[in-house]
């Protein structure tokens, strides 16, 4: 048996170490197929950088706390589940920010909605707030004026380097990980037409009459096949032979098990098709592990009454979150939470290659979106500036293994 | 191989109980880092191995393994260990192609109600495959063993509970019983233990029906006392030996915690991080 060769391995960000190569090629140690001809050759996908925990090739989500969260970054053939809040904004909002950071690292898009057309959602990215983002013009287009290069074109202390190419703008943007977007302000169509972008709007596929009658759901399966075919085309799959850089497939999928795509996992206690969404779930893994890409999926868990279906989805995905917006709801004029715009709950963390997972800090997370900056923070860092004096103390003794995001547990500086 | 775990079942690589069957459970938590334990446990005790490997790719069980000191790879060339990739085999079915050949085990994928009878078939295969010797100079192994990472995800599949239950059944009675060799299976659930929710009936009924066929059930969940970031949860032991005429049932909780290297164990309250 072949041995299948994977993304998440650690071996594709750090110089190689071969152990043990034998005689023959098809048994190979290494599990991607990078090592061939150089051995210390660093495999350097702009947008991407290794994982300090274990080396796995990361991107980052566009928002830096998450990043953080995350343990980095997203690793390269892992799935991020976002529970979505109940208007559907925040978790919007985090695929743009996801789709974005693509578009300004050149990576791939493939973008997959059934309600709003693809192209609705990329004309709704923020604008990246970096002037070194480096944007294609042709050479001989004339400078508009007005532009901010116009005042570095008087230098008057550096004249010596005036005249010097602005080399480091495409490198710059390429070697940092992670940036900052300006919700206010949408991204210029320049700088998003650069970029590479697959669509999947689930109308164009699927007819109306074929979707009432047929006994699964066929939405899922003509995604499948759409995104392995993108990946076979473009040249993510791993299997292909190395011949020009690599590069990431970003993959955005919108309000996957609404009744939009034809699930009824949302309108019913007990759907029939209960188990379309899990198996396009284990699809898209075997997908992805096998590809140079990463998936961002957000779900409207609000709609599912069924838990333990819920909880099989979250098992099938490696990271999952979801978020609660307080609009609408009473925690909006409540003074704990007046600093921030919802609460953020880490389901899950991934442990690929490796036997221990990477727990977050704080259970207590609640984000808030600014202008320029999506903060994810623990909210509960508030209460510690009270005097709280209450202690409690487990059953065995022990003070460890006890909740921490509790108020009766906190024992505060005065 | 975690030692500790190892001191605690009484077991070490060079003498184990034959013909057992070992469920691993878990409850809101993760115990796939036991399986793991199990995989490298058997390979160094020379047992000739059949792994399903359903919910992760092989390159995950290989980089874990490999941290354990065995190597999935070698074990592999040598005839030690038949892997089986649920993730490489499942796009076979989910995508059909017209040069492909469609694997056999995977076809409750295209069609649930089928059962997993193609499956048991590929189990038998390697299982009973090793008997004869085919190759002049081929190592003679120990006792099979079957492990199978995890079930509930054949549930999460569309496969039916019975299904799963008979399949568990057929593969306990063809490598525990015919074949004296042991087998370990993971099971994962969802919802509280007291829960009346309907929604998680099918992974509550295979965990009973499971845990009423085992010899030994590692039942692992979170702490009762909440989220801590140095235990990462209890794991119950529970042996159902027959002593005599008279069943006997024996308990122990331990806390544990999972490192990157292996996972140590301890009793409730002797954790590093309070001690």
């Amino acid at each position: 048996m072949l041995h299948n060769i994977d993304v998440t391995s650690s071996n594709m960000a750090a110089p190689v170490n071969s152990v043990g190569k034998t005689s023959g090629d098809r048994f190979q140690v290494n599990c991607t197929s990078f090592q061939k001809k150089t051995r210390s050759k660093l495999i350097s996908i702009p947008g991407t950088r290794p994982s300090v925990q274990n080396g796995q090739l990361l991107v980052s989500t566009g928002v830096t706390s998450l990043d953080y969260l995350l343990g980095g970054g997203l690793a390269v053939g892992t799935v991020l589940l976002i529970e979505e809040d109940r208007f559907d904004s925040y978790s919007r909002m985090i695929l743009k920010y996801f789709l974005a950071e693509g578009v300004v690292c050149r990576h791939e898009l493939f973008v997959a909605t059934a309600q709003d057309n693809p192209d609705e959602i990329l004309q709704e990215l923020p604008a990246p707030i970096l002037d070194d983002v480096a944007v294609p013009k042709p050479v001989d287009q004339p400078r508009p004026t007005g532009e901010p290069q116009d005042s570095l074109d008087a230098m008057t202390i550096a004249w010596r380097y005036q005249n010097l190419p602005k080399v480091q703008s495409a490198l710059a943007s390429s070697s940092r990980f992670g940036h900052y977007y300006d919700v206010s302000k949408t991204m210029e169509a320049e700088i998003r037409q650069a970029a590479k972008c697959h669509r999947f709007y689930l109308p164009d596929h699927i007819t109306p009459s074929s979707a009432a009658h047929s006994a699964r759901v066929e939405s899922y399966s003509a995604l499948l096949k759409s995104l392995q075919e993108v990946i076979h085309r473009e040249g993510f799959d791993l299997a292909t032979p190395m011949s020009k850089s690599r590069n990431i497939l970003r993959v955005g999928l919108h309000s996957l098990g609404s009744a939009l795509w034809g699930d009824d996992m949302c309108c019913h206690d007990k759907p029939r098709h209960g188990h379309a969404l899990t198996t396009f779930l284990y699809g898209l893994r075997a997908l992805l592990r096998s590809s140079l890409s990463v998936a961002v999926v957000t779900l409207p868990s609000h709609l599912i009454q069924d838990r333990a279906l819920m909880g099989n989805i979250t098992r099938l995905c490696d990271n999952a979150i979801a978020l609660e917006s307080f609009k609408g709801s009473e925690r909006e004029t409540n003074p704990l939470y007046k600093d921030y715009h919802g609460l953020l709950f880490v389901r899950q963390v991934p442990h690929l290659n490796c036997l221990a997972r990477q727990l977050p800090d704080h259970k207590d997370l609640a984000f808030k979106l600014k202008r320029k900056q999506f903060t994810i923070e623990s909210h509960s860092s508030e209460l510690k500036t009270r005097k709280v004096t209450q202690v409690r103390v487990g059953r065995d003794g022990s003070k460890a293994g006890l909740p921490d995001d509790s108020i009766d547990v906190c024992v505060h500086l005065e | 191989m975690f030692t500790e775990l190892n001191s605690i079942l009484n077991t070490s690589p060079d003498s184990f109980t034959r013909g057992e069957f070992i469920l691993v459970s878990d409850r809101q938590s993760d115990a796939s880092f036991l399986i793991h334990h199990f995989l490298s446990f058997y390979l160094r005790a020379r047992c000739k191995v059949c792994f399903l490997g359903l919910a992760q790719s092989f390159c995950h069980y290989s980089a874990v393994s490999q941290r354990l000191g065995v190597s999935l790879t070698q074990a592999m060339e040598k005839g030690q260990l038949v892997f089986f990739e649920g993730l490489k085999e499942c796009l076979s079915v989910l995508l059909p192609k017209e040069n492909n050949v469609e694997s056999e085990a995977m076809n409750f994928l295209r069609d649930p109600p089928v059962g997993l009878r193609s499956l048991y078939e590929f189990v038998c295969s390697s299982v009973i495959g090793s008997g004869s010797m085919e190759e002049e100079g081929a190592e003679q192994w120990g006792p099979s063993v079957l492990l199978v990472d995890d079930l509930s995800v054949l549930l999460s599949l569309g496969v039916d509970v019975g299904a799963v239950l008979d399949f568990s059944h057929y593969c306990r009675a063809l490598v525990c019983s015919q074949m004296q060799g042991n087998m370990v299976m993971l099971v994962r659930c969802n919802g509280e233990e007291d829960d009346d929710d309907d929604g998680d009936e099918g992974s509550e009924v295979l965990l009973k029906g499971l845990t009423h066929q085992c010899n030994l059930n590692l039942h692992v969940q979170g702490l009762p006392t909440g989220y801590c970031k140095d235990i990462h949860g209890q794991m119950e032991v529970c042996w159902k030996r027959r002593q005599g005429d008279a069943p006997h049932m024996q308990k122990n909780l331990f806390q544990y915690k999972v490192h990157d290297k292996g996972a140590s164990f301890f009793s409730r309250g002797t954790s590093s991080a309070v001690l």
